[in-house]
């Protein structure tokens, strides 16, 4: 349980400190365990990154542990947020897919894992999965995708997304880079898988530079048609 | 299996019930899934109480503004595309706009997930009710429907603003539906947080006989202003026109250079 209290108020000004009394501290199921999570998509790649840092409150409860989970061979789910809700979305969504395989004899594409992650984690509605979701992966035609989530369902397919702690400040940077909004004069060049792996990098460098919640390692799953290949950059542990 | 049960699957003897049928003639299927709800707490003050607490702030994406009306040759629809999660934009490019079928729209407003959900459900009824009763479904069962979904779940913290636009037999047709399950007819609304901005504009430069251009650009004009005044709206302009012979989406405009284009002429 935390012991200082909340000095400031929800408006941003600054609360009238006075001793209230016996203060009950309800049990909270949730907790937030950091993390940040990123994915891009390309051509015909698509690259799902995240660092490995497992914390809690001012603690570090593992520096190896990873947040990108392989579904299928083409497609990687990054969850941050509370860990315990990852791993068990992460089995549900395991075992769904299993059974898909079974009754359909295929696997399920990328564009069906992500609309029956919407129900899955719509079905919990009223007690959410405290869980910031993205898949990485290719389509039916081999293009790259990047379906991103809120934690009760909502999604939509975008190109490149961040989620997460960190995700406030790589999303601009990533708007900027890969998007090349906010600015002019530019060449729009397309990404390719290098220069895609390098800013996925440089760009989880400045956000261990920013964000205590990350640091340690960076895990990145590059899925391509010929499969996922997975490679680790170590971070700032401090 | 613990596992088996939470996952939500549907064992093969319920399927079997469903296809051959239990005898029990059902006008609306119930969705597949019970909706898990936190033990002994109410349910819409639930995730508020648990935000904030060790660093925990769960924020769901939210807000906008769309607006809808009907004129001589039908019915304009049009919305922002931002989706807010907290002060964070988590979307510059959400789609607000769900296409039901060539002849039904239906707009989003107020929480991204819960909308997304039922309207898409919708859909799925719309869909059904076309194979089972071999014609279209009505704007105003349409609306209906989805009135009587919110109902169920009346109280339990559900954000919804929606407008189902369609054309059928009685001609275009507009409701309004929320999550209060309040269902009202009617040629003209705005929902969302702009809404006040953009009621603002179009009920001054609204004219029953206007052109097709001139419907157009009153929408535009009236989702650009509340995006400009509104914090939670922006991104682009997303304007569809409903037709006698089905919808077509007119354009996807970017607010900014919009709002540009009116001030030059302002100041």
């Amino acid at each position: 349980a935390k012991m200082f209290t909340q000095v400031y108020g929800d408006n941003g000004k600054m609360k009238e400190y006075h001793y209230t009394g016996p203060v009950e501290h309800r049990f909270s199921p949730y907790s937030f365990n950091g993390g940040t999570v990123l994915a891009v998509a390309g051509e015909d790649f698509a690259i799902v990154a995240s660092d490995t840092r497992l914390s809690e409150g001012y603690s570090i409860h593992s520096r190896d542990s990873p947040k990108c989970y392989k579904l299928t061979n083409t497609t990687v789910i990054g969850c941050s947020g509370f860990h315990g809700d990852c791993l068990t979305l992460t089995k549900i969504i395991d075992a769904r897919l299993k059974m898909y395989k079974h009754s359909n004899n295929k696997s399920m594409t990328s564009g069906a894992i992500a609309a029956m992650l919407s129900t899955i984690l719509y079905g919990r509605r009223f007690f959410p999965y405290y869980v910031y979701n993205i898949i990485g992966g290719l389509d039916e035609e081999g293009k790259g995708a990047v379906y991103s989530f809120d934690p009760v369902g909502s999604y939509q397919r975008d190109t490149y997304k961040a989620g997460g702690s960190a995700s406030a400040m790589l999303q601009p940077l990533l708007d900027n880079q890969i998007g090349f909004k906010n600015m002019e004069g530019v060449q729009h060049l397309p990404l390719n898988q290098e220069k895609a792996v390098q800013l996925v990098k440089d760009v989880f460098i400045s956000a261990a530079e920013r964000d205590v919640y990350t640091g340690d390692a960076l895990r990145i799953c590059i899925v391509t048609k010929e499969g996922i290949k997975e490679e680790t950059v170590p971070l700032r542990k401090d | 299996m613990a596992l088996f049960d939470v996952s939500g699957y549907k064992s093969h003897s319920e399927l079997r019930g469903q296809i051959i049928g239990t005898g029990v003639g059902h006008f609306i299927d119930r969705p597949n899934q019970q909706f898990s709800v936190p033990v002994g707490v109410d349910p819409s003050g639930f995730l508020k109480s648990c935000s904030r607490e060790g660093g925990v702030s769960i924020d769901l994406n939210h807000g906008t503004t769309t607006l809808a009306f009907t004129f001589r040759h039908g019915v304009i629809v049009a919305v922002d595309s931002r989706a807010s999660a907290g002060s964070y934009i988590a979307s510059k490019e959400a789609n607000k706009v769900i296409e039901i079928n060539p002849y039904l729209l239906g707009t989003m407003s107020g929480s991204a997930a819960d909308c997304q959900y039922w309207e898409r459900l919708l859909a799925k009824e719309c869909r059904l009710y076309k194979l089972r009763n071999k014609q279209r479904i009505s704007v105003s069962a349409a609306s209906k429907l989805l009135c009587n979904m919110m109902l169920g779940y009346r109280g339990m913290g559900l954000s919804m603003g929606s407008m189902i636009v369609g054309w059928d037999n009685k001609g275009p047709g507009l409701y309004y539906v929320d999550d209060n399950a309040t269902r009202l007819s009617g040629r003209m609304f705005s929902t969302g947080c702009g809404s006040s901005y953009a009621y603002g504009v179009i009920d001054s430069g609204y004219r029953e006989d206007m052109t097709v251009e001139e419907a157009y650009e009153l929408g535009r004009r009236g989702i650009t202003h509340a995006t400009h005044r509104d914090a939670y709206s922006g991104g682009v302009v997303n304007l569809y026109h409903m037709q006698e012979d089905g919808w077509i989406k007119v354009c996807k405009e970017d607010v900014s250079e919009l709002i540009h284009r009116y001030r030059k002429g302002m100041f």
